[in-house]
């Protein structure tokens, strides 16, 4: 069977350049801490991968602290600034939410980006000094945040302002200096590297406590021998990223065609945050009294990959938090799928992805009858 | 001695840093590689074809490490390294505990730095710890650590086989005094799984940290084994998605599991055969290096350490002098973590060896790819500088250049 694979905002395959990187690193011998001819060589691959990653947003080699992965990099992040109360707004991915139990959440806007006037009125509210965390762009509904605007916002009442930038990294334009922000995290597997590498973006002169404590790598801002073939992977995907941002317009007017022949086979589908701007390749929709759970499932038995929302708490179908937050009704969001597209998606995909999941509308549809 | 095997001047130096980090096997790697691109679903994501291939692939590779160690599949938690599992271990434990009146963790002085910089960061949080001195041969002293112990210590954590000095500790006998006692022991076990016969039922170890990348797998993972009966229960370090039931959010890493997963399957099946013959290989380096130059000192237990590392030191011979004397031999003076610092090591001090002999002592580390050829030809090698360093008096000059190279 022909599979499609859409599910692009849970994982991307690993780009060629970045798997080409990984293979070689992979038979690269060394630890990059080791003085030795070995260890040099590896310590070579490490700043290469530091100035590729840097380059693509916009970030100085040096405010770049590799970690084992996004979560681990907002781990970091929201547990790096003791001291700080915390603001995270509610349309954020668990890995923020869960490492922030008792942040104040910043609230949603129905078009699906976050209230920055409550935001103001927050911040305004109590004079203790705030670490706020707002997304650059959703992993479910592609929404892209106001998050310059937010920093300068945050910054006027004195505080620091992280981006989890894991989604938008390699699918828009991404400048941590332009965005004036003080953290942002990244994620190799979600713009074509490796699984099991991330980084934080750290500012320049901006002191954290770490999470993982042990040798002094990474500035002693993150302990462990560096997992060197996923960074050199992360450097090459960042590379390639960067040099394929202009395909954006071939998967958004993919996404755009999927999205318009998808409503046009169901009038009552409902897609989320369609009016706000939006990553190129993300699309939210729901197919009104048909569970996400059941979409999923027919299309998996089409070939076509998709997701009920975030990857990480499938298994649990759970309502999507984002879609609460913004103030879907709850028989509806339970309806949402989400789709996501990639820089191999073709046109054929898409004609998998409506043909199947029209045949399912016409048949809940013709049994509700 | 055997003569020395002559090498051309281009040929890579020999690798003898095996425990800063070991060559991926390369049945490892093949093992790896089509997760990489071909096999690339999140194995979280299981309502969907690649993501339930993943998800096979990662508990799979689950399977393979807990058999090697005698555990359940389901007490493994993968992490990005033995690092992070140290980090968790520690922390974890001890936050969890707090709640029941346990606020202290006992540990050894020559612990490697990622368990006394967790602990020391716990005492900043509140929480006590205490690091129990070890024995000349570098093994703790049971009489010490069962006198260390309180109603109030939530945690022991002993490494299991040390990776400056090599020596393996008694995992069953503190093990087995931590159960009576009802307190958790964690052993940092990074450089002692794959490589001795590790048994968690057996050595009553309720935490154990591993690494990918010290036993010929991949860098970047790692696992924190969390014992289930009796329970031992820790607070995570990184929430969000709830993978790895709650205890390690995160997407895992397909391939990186697949990889310590084929480890640990290539370990079990050749540990035995490999380790006798590295023992094999590090007596013929021992007894050839004593033989060249009889005033050679051996740190750590000569009979309770790890088949592949010596720790020599070669008195009057800095070390930095020394290597800097032997392009042809990747050697390390203790540590990776800290091999650009240029203190003698504190593991060695800790020993009751003086500065100027720690100064000059060198770790020797040998693996799987460690060839008889390769280790005749390093003790000729290193015979040959301590002598010419010797008589020439050069020894401190190097050092001097060694230094500015390296800072």
């Amino acid at each position: 069977m022909q599979t499609s694979y859409l599910d692009w905002n849970a994982t991307a395959p690993v780009r060629p350049e970045a798997a080409a990187a990984v293979a070689a690193a992979l038979a690269t011998l060394g630890n990059p801490s080791s003085v030795h001819r070995f260890g040099r060589g590896a310590k070579r691959i490490l700043n290469e991968a530091r100035e590729a990653v840097a380059a693509l947003v916009h970030a100085r080699p040096d405010e770049i602290v590799f970690t084992g992965g996004g979560s681990e990099a907002n781990a970091l992040a929201l547990s790096g600034f003791r001291g700080r109360r915390l603001a995270v707004s509610a349309i954020e991915h668990d890995s923020i939410l869960g490492n922030a139990p008792d942040a104040a959440i910043i609230p949603a806007l129905t078009d699906g980006g976050v209230d920055l006037g409550a935001l103001e009125a927050m911040l305004a509210s109590d004079p203790r000094p705030a670490l706020i965390s707002l997304m650059l762009a959703n992993n479910e509904t592609g929404v892209i945040q106001e998050v310059a605007a937010a920093a300068k916002i945050a910054h006027r009442a004195g505080g620091l302002v992280h981006c989890d930038a894991i989604q938008a990294a390699g699918k828009i334009a991404v400048d941590f200096a332009a965005l004036d922000v003080d953290l942002m995290s990244l994620s190799a597997h979600k713009l074509g590297g490796p699984m099991g590498v991330g980084a934080l973006v750290v500012r320049r002169g901006l002191d954290l406590d770490p999470l993982i404590r042990g040798g002094g790598q990474e500035q002693r801002r993150r302990a462990g021998t560096e997992n060197l073939p996923g960074i050199a992977g992360f450097g090459a995907a960042a590379i390639a990223a960067r040099d394929t941002l202009a395909d954006d317009a071939r998967v958004a007017a993919l996404r755009d065609a999927a999205q318009a022949r998808l409503c046009a086979l169901a009038p009552d589908a409902v897609v989320f945050g369609a009016d706000a701007p939006r990553l190129p390749n993300t699309l939210s929709i729901a197919m009104p009294r048909v569970a996400a759970s059941t979409q999923v499932i027919a299309l998996d038995l089409a070939g076509v990959a998709v997701s009920a929302g975030s990857a990480c708490s499938s298994g649990k179908v759970a309502r999507s938090h984002v879609l609460d937050a913004m103030g879907v009704a709850p028989a509806l969001a339970e309806g949402a799928i989400r789709i996501s597209l990639g820089w191999s998606t073709t046109e054929a995909d898409i004609d998998r992805l409506v043909d199947a999941w029209g045949a399912l509308y016409a048949r809940t549809r013709a049994s509700a009858a | 001695m055997t003569a020395a095997v002559a090498r051309k001047a281009n040929q890579p130096p020999v690798y003898l840093d095996y425990q800063a980090t070991t060559p991926v096997d390369p049945r490892v790697l093949q093992a790896m590689l089509p997760w990489f691109t071909e096999k690339f679903g999140n194995p979280a994501s299981i309502t969907h074809a690649y993501g339930r291939e993943a998800e096979a692939a990662v508990e799979r590779a689950r399977g393979q490490l807990a058999s090697l160690i005698n555990a359940e599949a389901r007490e493994i938690v993968f992490t990005s390294g033995a690092t992070e599992a140290n980090n968790l271990a520690i922390k974890g434990a001890l936050r969890f505990h707090k709640q029941f009146g346990k606020d202290r963790v006992v540990t050894l002085v020559t612990e490697h730095k990622c368990v006394l910089e967790s602990a020391k960061a716990m005492e900043a949080e509140g929480f006590r710890a205490t690091y129990l001195p070890v024995e000349p041969n570098g093994l703790v002293d049971l009489d010490r650590l069962r006198n260390a112990l309180d109603d109030k210590t939530a945690l022991v954590s002993v490494m299991a086989a040390h990776n400056e000095i090599g020596v393996i500790q008694p995992l069953a006998e503190i093990g087995a005094l931590c159960r009576a006692r009802g307190i958790l022991f964690h052993t940092d076990a990074a450089q002692a799984v794959g490589k001795i016969p590790v048994d968690v039922e057996a050595m009553k170890i309720d935490l154990m940290s591993i690494s990918g990348h010290k036993v010929y797998g991949p860098k970047g993972i790692g696992a924190l084994y969390i014992r289930r009966r009796p329970r031992a229960r820790v607070t995570p370090l990184i929430d969000g998605g709830g993978q790895e039931r709650g205890m390690r959010s995160g997407t895992l890493p397909t391939p990186l599991c697949v990889g310590i997963g084929e480890a640990a399957a290539l370990a079990q099946l050749e540990m035995t055969e490999e380790a006798q013959r590295l023992i094999g290989l590090r007596q013929r380096f021992l007894y050839g290096v004593q033989r060249a130059l009889p005033q050679t000192l051996l740190n750590g237990d000569a009979l309770q350490r790890l088949p592949g590392n010596l720790n020599l030191s070669f008195p009057g011979i800095p070390a930095p002098a020394l290597m800097e004397a032997c392009p042809g031999l990747a050697l390390s003076t203790g540590s990776a973590c800290t091999a650009a610092e240029v203190e003698p090591s504190f593991v060695l001090r800790a020993l009751g060896v003086s500065d100027d002999l720690a100064a000059a002592s060198l770790r020797i580390g040998l693996g799987r790819f460690t060839t008889a050829d390769e280790v005749d030809f390093a003790v000729a090698t290193l015979a040959a500088a301590v002598k010419h360093l010797g008589e020439t008096g050069k020894a401190g000059l190097g050092m001097t250049s060694r230094l500015a190279a390296t800072t």
